[in-house]
């Protein structure tokens, strides 16, 4: 079943309203005045053409963890977001350190049909950090896995981090690093700062963050291996990845949206829903993250979409999870962390979004520039829609645990496309 | 007021004088013969504690009951709370059984707070883990005026509507970790005292500089100008967690023996908000000397507690009317 749009008067990436006529999956043409009989018209004007984005940082929560999340409801949210493609990371239940698992997921993401999932293989056996994991079982699996990450945990063993840089060399894989200094971090609830002392929680020190990513930068370098930076969240991360991308280091970085828009000084009520890990951090640090991926030294933005039933939530801050739903407002807060504030343009949230974590992931298929001949992944993005307070209740993730519920945000996603197929219209997915 | 009672910093220095005022009104009653007073008749009083505390309970079961509220002690242990059921639904169950006060201990920071999302009486913190203990802050205030503001103990009188203005007060030890010392910072510079914080540095809270007081590391120096000098318990956990060397270094350096209480005025008084740590924090000949207040901050707990409840509960009646 192929459809066959044609788009009147989309700005591609920011650029002049064109027409882009969708065929067989793919872009057959981009330009003014295109005719095609055949095609459902869909009117684009005042609407930015994104190349359909991707999200190196998902958490889908299936198999194990339903009640919070599934492919299916994540994958809906993706698409709503404006997402084509999704990284579902390993922390499931059981943990995706298998073939078996990563293939399982990978299935459901097909059959759910809303955007691709590439399964994050775990780096070590159960997330322990104290065996390796399956990696080559993982990349020769029909999941094609090339992403490998105990995210939610630090690979802290120096040595097992060096081999795990050194081992995924074989099968061009990256070593995704939630870079967290275990003991430096025993208990720690938010940022230590002003607003932790205060409130009598326990501080999570911005160097248990900086002190991993400056030892995993030279590990990287000295095996010539690529390392990802989870969640950068410090102004002193960004010192350190610009210093190693100066030496021409294989390093990237991801910062999320809500790290790019929200501070530690939120948790003064203890509402768990800003509770996540890294936690919040301050001002400077938002603004040196917004800077960071303004220059590029940031690569990407990545949602950590961490969905999570609402009694994990419905507690005393140190009893409730970590995490925070994102998908479905992660183009929004860009808009208006970085767009609005003149840092990017559509060209850059298309490279930070798309491009780069596609080449990041190495997703065949997504993060290519919208032009002739490629596949038709693409989102419809109205960025003068006037700001609307963001209701959890109306998303389509299991869960409710968005940080930026009842803020007005702006701008809007009309419509995604996967290989030709739409996956939202008119804001709404499509079944 | 504030409806609740969660933070220091929810008292102004009116509302704070106000309390220690009433204190003081309160305490004439402890000299009659019949202890009660009618005014919480028909109020429901519960004391939720998460954390075993004999003292803090009883001190706040006391006041209640001397008010003539009635008092549900409900506590972790050998209630459902033991089988896993959340904050959340305790506190349902507590307004469904109609608290018009909620007296709460618990291990985690924040919880109090969190309570007052889920219920709609009043809700007063009794300690929540490393952040505050606002009653254990106003006794000790309460203490401070007894002892160096006025005309000297028992007249009350020349003490009304006065604040520790002037004060000088060194809270020495564990502060980090301290609910404590965070609570008495707030109120006691509300109340226009200056209070000096002195710890190893490992005990020194996160940016203490944004905090309305004065911080040190060293206590010799700081006693030779204190009215006051509270030393804050030492926990077990902490002597075992590489804060401080030895137990003996601890001492040493931030112990207070009849050596270093040489050092203060002559007028200064020891506080310690207890349980003590004989021969670590404190030595004892120090907490038995008559500069000791002790003893005196556990009467003063259940008249200052008595004013806390009177004044969140005894105009509730008309509020309703």
């Amino acid at each position: 079943m192929s459809e066959e749009w044609l788009i009147r008067g989309a700005s591609v990436i920011g650029g002049d309203a064109t027409d882009i006529h969708i065929e067989a999956g793919v872009i057959a043409a981009i330009g003014d005045g295109i005719s095609a009989p055949g095609a459902t018209v869909l009117d684009a004007a005042g609407l930015v053409a994104l190349p359909g984005l991707v999200d190196l940082h998902t958490h889908l929560r299936e198999p194990g963890r339903e009640d919070a999340e599934t492919v299916e409801t994540g994958t809906r949210a993706a698409a709503l977001g404006g997402y084509t493609a999704v990284h579902a990371m390993a922390n499931t239940e059981p943990v995706a350190d298998t073939a078996g698992v990563v293939e399982q997921v990978w299935r459901l993401g097909e059959q759910a049909g809303y955007a691709d999932v590439r399964p994050v293989g775990a780096v070590t056996v159960g997330l322990h950090g104290k065996q390796l994991a399956e990696l080559g079982a993982m990349a020769d699996s029909a999941a094609r896995v090339r992403v490998f990450s105990d995210d939610g945990f630090c690979v802290a063993d120096p040595l097992l981090m060096r081999r795990a840089l050194e081992y995924v060399k074989a099968f061009d894989g990256v070593i995704a690093q939630h870079a967290q200094e275990p003991r430096l971090t025993e208990g720690a609830q938010l940022n230590e700062g002003e607003t932790a002392s205060r409130l009598g929680l326990a501080g999570w020190p911005a160097a248990a963050e900086e002190a991993v990513i400056a030892r995993d930068v030279l590990l990287a370098a000295h095996v010539d291996s690529a390392l990802h930076v989870c969640h950068v969240s410090t102004a002193g991360s960004v010192e350190i990845i610009r210093w190693a991308k100066s030496k021409g280091w294989r390093v990237t970085a991801e910062v999320t949206p809500h790290h790019l828009l929200l501070t530690d000084d939120l948790a003064v009520d203890y509402d768990p829903r800003f509770k996540v890990n890294p936690p919040l951090r301050t001002r400077a640090d938002v603004e040196a993250l917004r800077q960071a991926l303004a220059d590029g030294t940031i690569d990407c933005v990545a949602t950590d979409h961490a969905p999570h039933p609402v009694e994990a939530k419905e507690t005393e801050w140190a009893e409730a999870a970590n995490g925070m739903t994102g998908l479905e407002t992660a183009l929004r807060v860009v808009q208006l962390a970085m767009v609005d504030t003149g840092l990017l343009d559509w060209a850059g949230v298309a490279d930070r979004m798309s491009a780069r974590p596609a080449a990041i992931g190495r997703v065949p298929g997504h993060g290519q520039p919208l032009a002739a001949g490629a596949p038709a992944n693409l989102t419809l993005y109205g960025p003068a829609v006037p700001a609307t307070p963001v209701d959890p209740a109306a998303h389509a993730s299991k869960s409710r645990n968005s940080p930026f519920a009842g803020m007005p945000l702006p701008g809007a996603v009309v419509a995604t496309f996967l290989r030709g197929t739409a996956t939202v219209l008119d804001g709404k997915v499509t079944r | 007021m504030n409806r609740h009672l969660i933070s220091a910093a929810d008292l102004s220095r009116d509302d704070a004088v106000l309390i220690l005022d009433t204190a003081e009104e309160l305490a004439s009653v402890e000299g009659r013969a019949i202890r009660k007073l009618p005014t919480l008749r028909g109020r429901t009083v519960v004391n939720l504690f998460y954390e075993d505390s004999t003292r803090t309970r009883t001190s706040f079961e006391a006041a209640a009951k001397r008010l003539s509220a009635d008092v549900i002690n409900f506590s972790a242990k050998g209630s459902s709370v033991a089988k896993g059921e959340s904050l959340k639904d305790t506190a349902l169950t507590l307004e469904a059984m109609g608290a018009d006060a909620v007296v709460i201990r618990h291990p985690a920071s924040g919880a109090p707070r969190r309570l007052t999302g889920w219920i709609s009486g009043r809700v007063v913190n009794a300690g929540d883990g490393t952040h505050e203990h606002p009653t254990q802050a106003l006794l000790d205030a309460f203490t401070m005026r007894q002892r160096l503001i006025g005309a000297g103990a028992g007249a009350g009188t020349d003490r009304r509507g006065r604040d520790l203005d002037g004060l000088r007060v060194t809270i020495v030890g564990d502060v980090l970790h301290s609910r404590v010392a965070r609570s008495n910072v707030l109120l006691l510079s509300t109340l226009g005292a200056q209070v000096t914080l002195v710890a190893p540095p490992t005990l020194m809270p996160h940016a203490v500089e944004t905090w309305p007081c004065l911080a040190g590391y060293d206590l010799d120096s700081e006693l030779r100008k204190s009215d006051v000098v509270m030393m804050l318990r030492v926990q077990q956990e902490r002597m075992t967690a590489a804060y401080f060397p030895t137990v003996r270094e601890y001492r040493r350096r931030y112990g207070l023996d009849t050596g270093r209480m040489a050092l203060l005025p002559e007028h200064a008084i020891v506080m310690h908000p207890g349980p003590m740590n004989r021969g670590v924090e404190i030595a004892a000949d120090v907490a038995d000397s008559g500069r000791s207040t002790i003893v005196q901050q556990v009467a003063n707990g259940v008249t200052v507690r008595m004013a806390v409840l009177y004044l969140m509960l005894g105009g509730m009646a008309e509020e309703a009317a």
